[in-house]
């Protein structure tokens, strides 16, 4: 028994690294995402081109100009001289943020007065816009409030709520870390199903398992043999992935590691039992591709990787139950991000433990009959 | 004994495909050691018989044994005793020559201290001594179709399935294919081949004909000809084949074109020699000397199909 898993498994990987495309899938198509991912796709906002519209032109309407540059998340490019202007400079993209001061700003601050300014973002990038407006509102208040204080130094104390966020896990919101565990998640789930369905359906495409079954080979021996070698290879992936992100990005890992391999073992498990369940269903190794991708995006979409799922419907809230990946992000952000355990994480682990047994013991059962 | 004599023997099996009927109750019996062909044009019904005796299909109905294990309830002890070359080629063209005959040894469980020695044997057989580092991919067919010989017989079974085993190989290497399965049969190995090659039917100890998932006739190849050839076969040069099979099928005359030549059936060929000459001149069609010849297998063939 061990002798013909082992010669599967001995085959399995000489085929593998003998395709160079499966060789560029495995190092390459990770190395690709977390570049992608680590360099490209941050949703950090900072230095957004801004025109100012100062028509009070005082000390204050200055110092609050300054406080914007200052933080670093706004630069201010132009200083139109017009209402219109605002316009003109978003119509055109050259500003994607314009605030407004009115006359009399400073007057109505020094009375202890609401002085308001008027911040216009550019919403066609909603995302952007809202962080955006949001920084700025911040800064606003906090001048607002150091200036009252100025003003109200020789006066009695007033009562007020100071509010005073911290972001915790990631306090300086990197996109980046956030990104990373999501990389991995996402990379075991699309090597190991494309791997593992085009292995099974290659040998359907060629002829050879037809030879294999007048062997002596259980369905068990050849299951097994055509799984371990991707569950290694999904291993791989998030070893490298991991390593590069630690090394090269500087993502702090806060957790305990053999949780994460306990953990990544029990994603892969439901992973390739859908890779071995799109074997059964196709017929040529470019069926199977179409296949691992048509369940890959909407497993990502509805994972909480991109999107977050307490703003989705109700009933797409429902189908991220049974994404395995929903649970895995979960896990992997918790030990990266947070550091916390298996105390915490645990009604995760359970719930891709069932998903997974179940998931694979379907597939095996159909794997076994289209077999016999 | 005679039970330990019998390597194959299916009774009434049948197997069906929706409505379409592709083995149709057949009955046969192969003892062992014998080189046991199994005739038929494609589509006859020879692959799935062969798939159901190998347990990769399971008969509609009807039952039989291979090897003394029974098809229906003990196919993975068949599995152990056969081997089985399929009409496709069926070795991983992605790894090397001795990779694949290293992962069947291991599926096969060859004992270790056999393995070197098989190994040995497969690439002498194959003529592959040299070349056992190449992938297998780069081999001509020839080569493809001994090596995957050797790799069925890696573990020494008692009876060797072969699909159409030189399908699309070139003559030459039909025959030195054809000089392994003599040797095989010779250390006592049972064949079982499929051909739809009707001049390979002769390398076989024994023949059944299969047409549209019947057994039409059953017998040695000798045999066979006696039997079902009552009627003389004539052959005649002609310089347009297919025209001359035209007038000739016109009168009633049943032929066949072989090569650049015609075979025609006739009930008595004295009276019927001159009567083909005399439709051939009228066609204007130039034919060399009319011969009586002996019967092929096809010629069988063909007339076995036509009065069936």
């Amino acid at each position: 028994m061990f002798e013909r898993i082992h010669q599967m498994i001995v085959k399995e990987f000489a085929q593998v690294f003998r395709d160079k495309r499966m060789v560029l899938m495995i190092i390459a198509s990770p190395m690709i995402q977390l570049l992608m991912f680590g360099y490209v796709v941050t949703t950090d906002v900072t230095n957004v081109p801004t025109a100012l519209y100062d028509l009070d032109k005082s000390q204050s309407s200055r110092e609050l100009a300054r406080s914007l540059e200052a933080s670093g998340y706004f630069e201010i490019v132009n200083t139109p001289e017009s209402p219109e202007g605002i316009r003109y400079l978003l119509d055109r993209g050259e500003v994607s943020c314009a605030v407004q001061i009115n006359r009399g700003f400073e007057k109505e601050m020094l009375k202890g007065l609401p002085s308001p300014i008027q911040i216009i973002a550019d919403g066609t990038d909603s995302n952007t816009a809202m962080i955006t407006v949001s920084y700025a509102a911040r800064i606003a208040a906090r001048f607002g409030l150091d200036a009252s204080k100025v003003a109200l130094v020789n006066r009695e104390r007033l009562p007020g709520v100071d509010a005073r966020t911290r972001i915790w896990y990631n306090p300086d919101l990197k996109s980046r870390n956030y990104n990373l565990p999501g990389v991995i998640a996402s990379i075991v789930m699309i090597v190991g199903l494309m791997l593992t369905s085009m292995a099974v359906v290659r040998e359907r495409e060629t002829g050879t398992i037809e030879q294999l079954m007048v062997t002596p080979i259980k369905p068990f021996e050849l299951i097994l043999g055509k799984t371990i070698p991707f569950a290694a290879i999904g291993y791989f992936d998030m070893m490298l992935v991991t390593v590069t992100g630690v090394f090269w990005f500087d993502v702090p890992i806060k957790g305990f590691l053999p949780l994460l391999f306990l953990c990544t073992g029990i994603y892969l498990l439901s992973v390739l039992g859908i890779g071995l369940f799109i074997s059964t269903i196709s017929r040529t190794q470019q069926q199977a591709m179409m296949a691992a991708m048509f369940f890959y995006m909407p497993a990502l979409l509805l994972s909480g990787f991109v999107f977050p799922i307490d703003n989705m419907p109700p009933v797409f809230q429902y189908l991220t139950y049974i994404n395995p990946l929903r649970y895995f992000l979960v896990i992997i952000r918790g030990i990266f991000l947070k550091g916390i355990g298996f105390s915490l994480l645990w009604p995760q682990v359970a719930a891709l433990l069932i998903l997974g047994i179940t998931i694979i013991t379907l597939s095996t059962a159909r794997f076994r009959k289209r077999l016999e | 004994m005679i039970e330990n004599d019998i390597a194959v023997q299916v009774r009434d099996l049948r197997r069906t495909f929706g409505s379409f009927v592709a083995v149709d109750n057949i009955s046969l019996r192969v003892e062992k050691g014998e080189i046991f062909g199994f005739l038929g044009p494609n589509g006859a019904g020879k692959s799935t018989t062969i798939r159901m005796l190998c347990g990769l299909l399971k008969p509609t109905s009807g039952g039989g044994s291979v090897a003394g294990f029974d098809i229906l309830s003990e196919s993975e002890s068949i599995k152990q005793s056969i081997g089985y070359m399929s009409q496709r080629f069926s070795l991983y063209d992605d790894l090397t020559i001795e990779e694949n005959i290293n992962f069947f040894s291991g599926i096969y469980n060859v004992p270790r201290q056999k393995r070197a020695e098989r190994k040995d044997f497969i690439l002498s057989i194959s003529g592959l001594h040299e070349r056992k580092e190449e992938l297998t991919k780069n081999l001509p067919t020839g080569f493809k179709q001994r090596l995957a010989l050797g790799c069925a017989v890696l573990h020494d079974p008692s009876i060797l399935f072969l699909d159409e085993p030189t399908s699309g190989v070139d003559p030459m290497s039909r025959r030195n294919f054809w000089k392994l399965i003599y040797d095989m049969a010779g250390r006592g190995t049972t064949v079982f081949v499929t051909t739809h090659y009707m001049d390979e039917a002769d390398y076989c100890g024994r023949l059944a004909l299969i047409y549209r998932g019947k057994i039409v006739a059953e017998g040695t190849p000798a045999d066979l000809r006696l039997r079902f050839m009552k009627q003389d076969v004539l052959e005649i040069p002609v310089d347009r084949p297919v025209e001359a099979l035209e007038s000739l099928e016109k009168e009633g005359l049943e032929s066949a074109i072989f090569g650049s030549a015609l075979h025609v059936v006739v009930d008595d060929a004295a009276t019927e020699i001159p009567r083909i000459e005399r439709i051939l001149s009228a066609a204007n069609i130039r034919a060399g000397k009319i011969e009586k010849i002996l019967p092929s297998l096809e010629d069988v063939f063909v007339a076995l199909i036509e009065s069936s």
